[in-house]
């Protein structure tokens, strides 16, 4: 019935000092669809990658917009993610009406994160089993964020979440110093190219497959008169962007770079109640 | 003597007898209600705050070139009695912001509590993101118009006046939640006797109006309410708002002359 001892009640600790239900919810994030955010000084972006159920389905929409200037993609639970980015939009327009402004991201991202938290301590109750990736501007500028069930919300230069993300994100660990003084198109670039490297061998992105969120000042390939605020690029829109990629056939000279293992595989006897093979 | 009968038989109303003929707006700033609440199986519910106790009267503030200027007298009335002499009617709310207000003054503290608690909650946070005087005016006008609509209002007019970011920031809010902004406002009888001089001064020229020369329209303008005015003091404060901060002033007063009111019937010595 249960893998651990320990894990059926996610408020108790188990001897090596984890909560194990917390750690499965980290699992649910892994299993959903990779999502990549990287920022520039001018612009935060979000590239997700959709899946459909079959041939008969539509793809599963994975980016939502919170407020004007705020942005999420997802990996997990949705029904999870309706809940929290429904939240997000109360707490964003109860900003708008008390103080007439918009929302600080970073208050925006720390408000779902105390609901997080909340539920790794109560009795009662279960972890959300989604991870965000949160974009938006305000005062202080562009900026990304990570919120993950555990209740943590930390600030990035890029991050990816989902799964075969280690690979989307080994690839933003080469390149995020090369990111700062990007332009907008150059910073969609970077992403698609981390979120390939997240795709299985026999995949690629395609207009159907790949959602584009953005903040900041409009791109060579945007209306000029639209404001910096969050906006969703998919489909024929998203093309541009796609033809801009490197081919995977000359990277790394000849061949797609190898997949990197989701995780490294952990030390065995580390931690003896834990027994999670895939 | 030809006393109106309401005058006479409400004691809070004494010194008020042209108040029929000239009703102050919204009936805030005056003890004398003509016409009382009718009593009836109802009067013994919940009772909501119906004219104001202890008043201040007006407010003024006007734009400048370096930021925003406001003034209050200290006093603090009850009805026709000049009860409170040292009150201070202007209050800084964090770095960039300063209210002043007419009208109740418990309401007024019980205002200054919470906003104050506001900027206690905004310090904690320490992210970078401070409140400016738009958001606390925005913050105000929906608490004033939230305990109208609940018909139990907070029963002042304020003036919120900031400077944030390089820009200036001057706006009105009452007790029925109405909001308005202008380069320069008056609460109270100052809407009526001041304003008129304020704009004179000030319309076209909020952005060359030096600090001394808006200093000189306001304490003009306070010495004429002073004249006017029978629920004003001779002894004021005047804040700045700019960008090195929201300063308040110490107490001062403008030098008045009454010879003139030796002939005056009611006031002078009267010989017949």
């Amino acid at each position: 019935m249960f893998r651990n001892t320990y894990d059926s009640d996610n408020t108790v600790f188990s001897p090596q000092g984890r909560l194990h239900q917390v750690e499965y919810a980290l699992e649910a994030v892994k299993q959903g669809s990779a999502a990549v955010g990287l920022r520039s000084n001018t612009h935060a972006i979000l590239l997700a990658l959709k899946r459909s159920t079959g041939e008969l389905a539509s793809y599963q929409q994975k980016m939502f917009r919170i407020d004007d200037h705020v942005g999420i993609a997802i990996a997990g639970l949705t029904s999870d993610a309706r809940v929290l980015s429904n939240f997000m939009r109360q707490q964003a327009m109860s900003e708008r009406m008390i103080f007439n402004r918009p929302i600080p991201v970073n208050r925006l991202v720390s408000s779902i994160a105390d609901k997080a938290q909340v539920n790794t301590q109560e009795y009662g109750r279960r972890p959300y089993g989604v991870g965000f990736l949160v974009i938006g501007s305000d005062r202080s500028g562009a900026h990304l964020y990570e919120f993950s069930p555990s209740g943590n919300a930390y600030e990035y230069y890029a991050m990816s979440i989902g799964a075969r993300s280690q690979s989307a994100k080994t690839y933003l660990e080469k390149h995020f110093e090369e990111f700062a003084d990007c332009s907008l198109e150059e910073l969609i670039t970077h992403g698609l190219h981390a979120l390939r490297e997240s795709l299985q061998q026999d995949k690629d992105l395609t207009i159907h497959n790949t959602s584009i969120g953005v903040v900041g000042p409009a791109g060579e390939h945007e209306h000029p008169a639209l404001r910096g605020g969050f906006r969703i690029i998919e489909g024929e829109k998203a093309q541009v962007y796609l033809s801009s990629m490197r081919p995977k056939e000359t990277e790394g000279g000849g061949t797609a770079t190898p997949a990197v293992p989701d995780a490294p595989p952990a030390a065995p006897g580390a931690d003896e109640d834990v027994q999670m093979a895939e | 003597m030809n006393f109106s009968s309401h005058s006479t038989m409400n004691p809070m109303a004494w010194g008020n007898l042209r108040e029929d003929a000239y009703p102050e707006p919204f009936g805030a700033y005056s003890h004398n209600q003509g016409v009382k609440p009718r009593a009836d199986a109802f009067t013994d519910g919940v009772q909501r705050t119906q004219q104001p106790i202890v008043t201040g009267t007006s407010v003024l503030a006007i734009k400048y070139k370096d930021g925003i200027m406001m003034a209050a007298d200290n006093l603090a009335s009850y009805g026709s009695l000049a009860r409170f002499k040292d009150i201070q009617r202007l209050h800084a709310v964090g770095d960039y912001t300063v209210i002043g207000a007419g009208g109740d003054m418990s309401d007024f503290q019980y205002l200054q509590q919470i906003l104050d608690d506001l900027m206690v909650e905004e310090f904690a946070a320490e992210d970078g993101h401070p409140l400016g005087p738009a958001e606390i005016y925005e913050y105000l006008s929906q608490i004033m118009y939230g305990r109208r609509s609940k018909i139990n209002p907070l029963w002042n007019s304020l003036l919120v006046g900031g400077f944030k970011d390089g820009k200036r920031f001057l706006g009105y809010v009452d007790l029925l939640g109405t909001t308005y902004t202008a380069s320069t406002l008056a609460t109270g009888y100052g809407a009526y006797i001041a304003q008129p001089l304020l704009r004179k001064a000030v319309e076209g020229r909020e952005d060359t109006l030096t600090e001394e020369e808006a200093r000189e329209i306001i304490k003009e303008s306070m010495k004429v309410l002073y004249y006017r005015d029978a629920r004003s003091l001779n002894k004021f404060q005047i804040a700045t708002i700019t960008e090195k901060g929201a300063v308040i002033s110490e107490s001062m007063s403008s030098e008045t002359i009454w010879a003139f009111a030796e002939g005056i019937r009611g006031y002078g010595a009267q010989t017949s």
